[in-house]
């Protein structure tokens, strides 16, 4: 037997073996060994996370189910680094609140993660669909977790029908594919999608289960709720590290599979990007509470992020990747001052952070490069991030998109002002009390407030990205036609392209077809 | 040679540590710890120009390095902005003077500003100043220089600004900045023109004359009947002109004397002031071959500065203003050096031919004058700081009780009056040389502006050092050992530098050029110099003779003018507040109140009450939320199929 497949799964299995560790421990550890739970379940996962570090080879597994490509790779990096964050700042919330319930949060959310590992790395429906479902249930029970807290019970019931319903629309849409191709492998399915109406309507409803992730408008209804009541560090795990593997995944599978319906989704998803900015703006200028005016900002940002998906190139990728990591530490740190302010005034208000600076001044900076990188004002991350996905849709011809997304981050910079307004201007008689947080929560808002100030100005990240992008996508275009039956993909290919048919026709074997279709990448663009 | 990464690394840690620090550090150790930083600083500079200049000639040329090189910002693959150091001839020069004038005037500073409030600030800035400095002039591409540049000119701002009580800091700072800003703008514009013909920031592809087909896209194309690459070039210089205070826009420098003396010895005289010099410098080759007649408009407008300035510096009261604009004449020098330069070709032998004179002159007297000016500026300083006072009628026999700042300032002026063996002489003669080898009568008219050299630089000495002594309430001493010693060491450089064979170092080529002493140049030009300071001394020694004051009867409305400094700030306020203020500014500030935020507001309420529409949406009802998202799903369906 072959084990090279499970040697390039090299990160599901070690995240696999943390996630039973964990539990091992939890349930046998003594008292008090249990005491130092979590830091050891932090330390574990760094290591974790180190060994998702590792160069991997880019190759896929099991028949192409499973498929591995640097960007992966570093994807699952970056959703590793984001929990952890996360996991830092739930530290004390964890002991206050739910000292016996401290293992199931980290199975529970390390569950999802590995739901969210398989989503990125998936070859076929199938596989992506069991992700999407590992990521989603487990999530319910998290955004529940206070369970005697009547609105996070309510918002995990929200969550909860919302996803089934969502991914019920998303497997019709798959049956519908596969109805209309007769495969679910990623890998096969662009030869056999012609365009028909029946192709189409599967495409759109299964985005769905996408777009619900991303919560884009219009699947975008339950987030606030659900941010609202969940607690704050699940909000930030929700708003971060669950989009990024959908933003990451949309990108993939719209390139990927559906590169040569382009034409039918890019109307669809100029929508879906206008309509989430703008909406989603408008509706974050009238929020008091900050947990709803973070919901409607990442709903607004995941809107921008789709602009890299709608370039569909190299640069794309990149811009996508760049930007859920500038996204991630500034949509981290916000939540997490989000969520130290609410354990020390008990609600979320944001007429709580009048007059903060006053008596948290560090918080408060934090906070406030967190909005100012969330606003994209340079030279902060987000300055970046917004610029690159900005130019990547710019060069493929987006003028009036990129117009309009530029307006709206005026808008987005009103009322990210509004906070840092409230914290540094608004007089306040009786701001919330100077308090130190703990250590890990320490860690993380440095952590965070280096990712802000450095990872724009430092063009390693960047760089590096792009490599991987590039590779990437040679990799997606290498591995389109996985040929089954030599003569069909022949048939596929003439009808496809008129060009490769000649240059195929020659010699008919498969092999020459594949080369073939691959000098001439099957991208509707450039056919034009 | 990495570690030159240490250079640019050194003062910035020096800024960052004091800045954070800041009030934390007792006495003067801020002082002590920049001063230390700064010493490793000019060590390395010193053993990376030793490094570089004893490396082997490739084919008798000086080859460029690039030790260090990051991709910053990758637009396309040609066109990227990179962070680098690029070690050539003039940037391991400038390397040198950058780290030896602020040494210095780190060590100067330490006995100048002792008890200032704000020590540790001060020290944090000249961390910052010196940092930007040597990433100015180490930038392997235009957009890293201007990044630089603009740094400069923020830390400039920030050190002219230093007595931020003091509403004439402020209002300079702010004048420098503003003008300064005001030129870097055009050198954007220049280098946005430059870079979108030849796609490329780098210096190397720029300035190499084997690759020149970059600039082939820029042929034949005009705009408003100028080639597109002459006002590229002619941009870039208004950006140099901004920042080396070339006429028109050297009314920031006189001003920005309100800061502390140090800061004017460093930044104001020797290093960055010099800024647009090494920028002509690094694009010569540019400037050269593709738009001579805007290295000719170069030599004119410097050559017409350098008059300007000289002859406003006769008449000036003011210690510091008569230093003031004795650099900005000094810098015409070295444009106009550089402006009737021509590109050097390699003979047989091995070495420069005569035409890249002006290239070598120029960046020598750079050299040269770098340190007499600091020199020049500090011992103004050590004067200041005893009689407390700029005007030089608080001055007067000041020789006895200052003997070593006396000697020392003397040393400079003989220096910038061009007497051998001085190091000002040399590198003067040179640039002589190379205006007469150009243009005879230019050549005429650089040797009155050096005539008038030296007579107002021997007035400023006669009139401090001799004359009548003024009343003092409190007894006059020489400065602290802290701030002689700079002098004395910058004195000792003045003497010997003009003995550095410094062709075989820097040339326009990078092969050895050797310098020889045009005789005719040269004793005309020490003779005037000499007949000036004998009228200097006649005039101003004794400090009785009546002959001054009549000559300012005799030139009248000449001495006024100049005294005013040819109205050119008039100039400048009239056309600020009068037609800019009242006929642009005013008309566009009632559009902008009453249209455009008008139409912001219209869109804001527009916004709040869309905000109000949209409302229905988000009901809390679970239902809803199902009903919306297959309605969604269904209208996106309906788009993607019939769109």
């Amino acid at each position: 037997m072959d084990f090279s497949g499970f040697l390039l799964m090299r990160d599901e299995i070690s995240l696999v073996a943390l996630i039973l560790i964990l539990l091992l421990y939890d349930l046998f550890a003594p008292a008090k060994a249990r005491k130092a739970f979590q830091p050891v379940a932090c330390l574990l996962f760094v290591v974790q996370i180190a060994i998702t570090l590792l160069p991997t080879a880019a190759d896929h597994a099991f028949g192409g189910m499973y498929v591995n490509t640097p960007v992966a790779s570093v994807v699952k990096t970056l959703m590793s680094a984001g929990t952890l964050l996360v996991f830092l700042f739930s530290k004390k919330w964890l002991e206050e609140k739910h000292e016996i319930a401290q293992g199931e949060f980290y199975f529970l959310t390390l569950s999802t993660l590995l739901g969210m590992y398989f989503m990125v790395s998936s070859g076929h429906f199938l596989m992506f669909y069991l992700g999407i479902e590992l990521a989603s249930i487990p999530l319910a029970c998290l955004v529940a977790f206070s369970k005697k807290d009547i609105f996070s019970a309510e918002a995990g019931a929200k969550f909860i029908l919302n996803a089934s319903f969502a991914s019920g629309v998303s497997l019709f849409g798959m049956s519908l594919l596969y109805g209309g191709t007769g495969t679910l492998y990623f890998s096969d399915m662009p030869i056999a999608l012609t365009g028909t109406p029946l192709q189409i309507a599967g495409m759109i409803l299964f985005a769905t289960g996408l777009f619900f992730k991303m919560s884009l408008i219009p699947y975008h209804s339950w987030t606030a709720d659900v941010y609202q009541g969940a607690p704050t560090q699940v909000s930030a795990y929700l708003s971060v590290v669950s989009k990024t593997a959908a933003a990451v995944t949309l990108f993939t599978i719209f390139f990927k599979v559906f590169g040569v319906m382009a034409e039918s989704w890019k109307p669809v998803l100029y929508i879906i990007i206008i309509l989430s900015i703008t909406i989603a703006n408008v509706f974050a200028i009238r929020q008091k509470n900050i947990k709803r005016f973070l919901a409607y900002s990442s709903i607004s940002q995941a809107g921008y992020i789709v602009l890299g998906v709608m370039a569909a190139s190299p640069q794309g990728l990149t811009g996508v990747v760049y930007y859920m990591m500038v996204y991630m530490f500034a949509n981290i740190a916000a939540f997490g001052v989000a969520a130290l302010v609410e354990r020390q005034c008990g609600n979320t208000e944001i007429s709580s952070y009048n007059g903060l600076y006053k008596t948290n001044p560090w918080l408060s900076v934090l906070m406030m490069f967190a909005l100012f990188s969330l606003a994209g004002i340079p030279p902060f991350a987000g300055f970046f991030s917004k610029f690159f996905i900005f130019a990547s849709a710019v060069q493929q011809g987006y003028y009036i998109l990129v117009l309009i997304a530029l307006l709206n981050t005026i808008i987005s910079l009103y009322y990210y002002l509004l906070i840092v307004r409230a914290m540094f201007i608004t007089p306040n008689d009786n701001p919330l009390p100077n308090f130190r947080s703990d250590n890990y929560s320490r860690i993380a808002m440095v952590v965070c407030f280096f990712g802000i100030v450095l990872s724009g100005i430092v063009s390693f990240f960047y760089n590096k990205f792009d490599e991987m992008a590039k590779e990437s996508m040679e990799i997606c275009e290498l591995a389109m036609p996985k040929a089954t039956d030599g003569t069909a993909n022949g048939i596929a290919t003439a009808a496809f392209d008129g060009q490769t048919a000649e240059a195929a026709s020659g010699d008919a074997s498969a092999a020459t077809a594949t080369t073939a279709m691959n000098a001439t990448a099957p991208w509707p663009s450039t056919q034009e | 040679m990495e570690y030159t990464l240490w250079i640019l690394i050194l003062p910035l840690l020096g800024f960052l540590s004091l800045g954070l620090l800041g009030t934390r550090l007792k006495g003067k150790s801020a002082g002590y710890i920049g001063t230390a930083l700064l010493g490793l600083t000019a060590l390395l500079s010193y053993f990376t120009a030793w490094q570089y200049f004893s490396m082997d000639r490739v084919d008798g040329i000086r080859q460029a390095l690039t030790p260090v090189n990051w991709t910053w910002m990758r637009f396309t693959e040609f066109l990227h902005i990179d962070l680098g150091i690029l070690l050539d001839p003039i940037s391991v020069m400038m390397l040198v003077v950058i780290s030896t004038v602020s040494l210095m005037v780190h060590i100067y500073s330490l006995g100048y500003m002792d008890g200032e409030k704000g020590f540790q600030r001060y020290y944090a800035f000249l961390g910052l100043f010196t940092f930007s400095m040597c990433g100015l002039v180490v930038a392997t591409n235009i957009f890293q220089m201007y990044i630089f540049w603009e740094l400069v000119g923020v830390s400039s701002y920030l050190l002219i600004g230093f007595y931020y009580t003091k509403p004439e800091a402020v209002s300079a700072s702010k004048k420098a900045f503003i003008v300064t800003r005001f030129a870097d703008m055009f050198f954007l514009m220049g280098i946005l023109l430059l870079s979108y013909f030849t796609k490329t920031f780098d210096f190397g592809l720029l300035c190499d004359p084997a690759n020149q087909s970059i600039f082939a896209s820029a042929a034949g194309k005009t705009f408003l009947g100028g080639a597109v690459l002459s006002w590229a070039t002619a941009l870039i210089f208004i950006g140099a002109a901004g920042k080396s205070a070339m006429f028109p826009l050297h009314i920031w420098l006189p001003d920005a004397m309100e800061g502390p003396t140090p800061v004017s010895a460093l930044i104001h005289a020797a290093t960055m002031v010099v800024a647009g010099v090494y920028l002509v410098a690094r694009l010569f080759p540019v400037y050269f071959f593709f738009t001579p007649e805007v290295l000719h408009g170069i030599a004119y407008v410097a050559a017409f500065t350098a008059l300007y300035a000289a002859i406003v510096a006769c008449v000036q009261t003011d210690i510091k203003r008569v230093l003031a604009f004795s650099t900005i004449s000094q810098i015409g020098f070295m444009l106009v050096a550089l402006g009737v330069s021509s590109m050097g070709t390699v003979e047989a032998n091995g070495l420069e031919s005569h035409e890249g004179l002006g290239y070598m002159a120029s960046m020598f007297h750079l050299f040269t004058h770098a340190m007499f000016k600091a020199l020049l500026f500090l011992g103004a300083g050590a004067i200041i700081h005893t009689v407390h006072s700029n005007e030089m009628s608080r001055m007067g026999g000041l020789r006895k009780q200052m003997p070593i700042t006396h000697i020392t300032f003397l040393v400079a002026c003989l220096a910038i009056a061009g007497i051998p063996p001085f190091s000002g002489f040399f590198s003067k003669d040179e640039i002589l040389t190379a205006t007469f080898m150009f243009k005879p009568w230019l050549g005429v008219v650089m040797t009155f502006i050096a005539a008038l050299t030296a007579f107002y630089m021997f007035r400023l000495y006669y009139n401090i050092f001799w004359g009548k002594p003024a009343q003092h309430e409190h007894p006059l001493h020489e400065a602290p050992k802290n701030m002689t010693g700079p002098l004395v060491f910058l004195a000792l450089v003045t003497v010997v530098a003009g003995f550095i064979p410094f062709g075989k170092f820097v040339s326009s080529t990078g092969a050895a050029y050797i310098i020889h002493l045009d005789m005719k140049v040269a004793i005309t030009s020490v003779v005037i110099a000499l007949i000036s300071i004998l009228i200097a001394w006649k005039l101003y020694c004794k400090g009785t003779s009546t002959v001054p004051a009549k000559m300012a009867g005799f030139f009248g409305p000449l001495y006024t003018a100049a005294k005013h400094r040819f109205y050119i700030d008039e100039v400048y306020q009239f056309i600020t507040h009068k037609i800019i203020f009242r006929c642009v500014s005013q008309p566009l500030a009632w559009f902008d109140r009453h249209i455009i935020d008008g139409i912001l507001n219209g869109i804001g309420w527009i916004t709040c009450r869309g905000s109000l529409a949209f409302r229905w949406m988000q009901t809390g009802q679970l239902q809803s939320y199902a009903l919306l998202i297959i309605l969604g799903a269904l209208i996106l369906l309906c788009i993607s199929l019939f769109c």
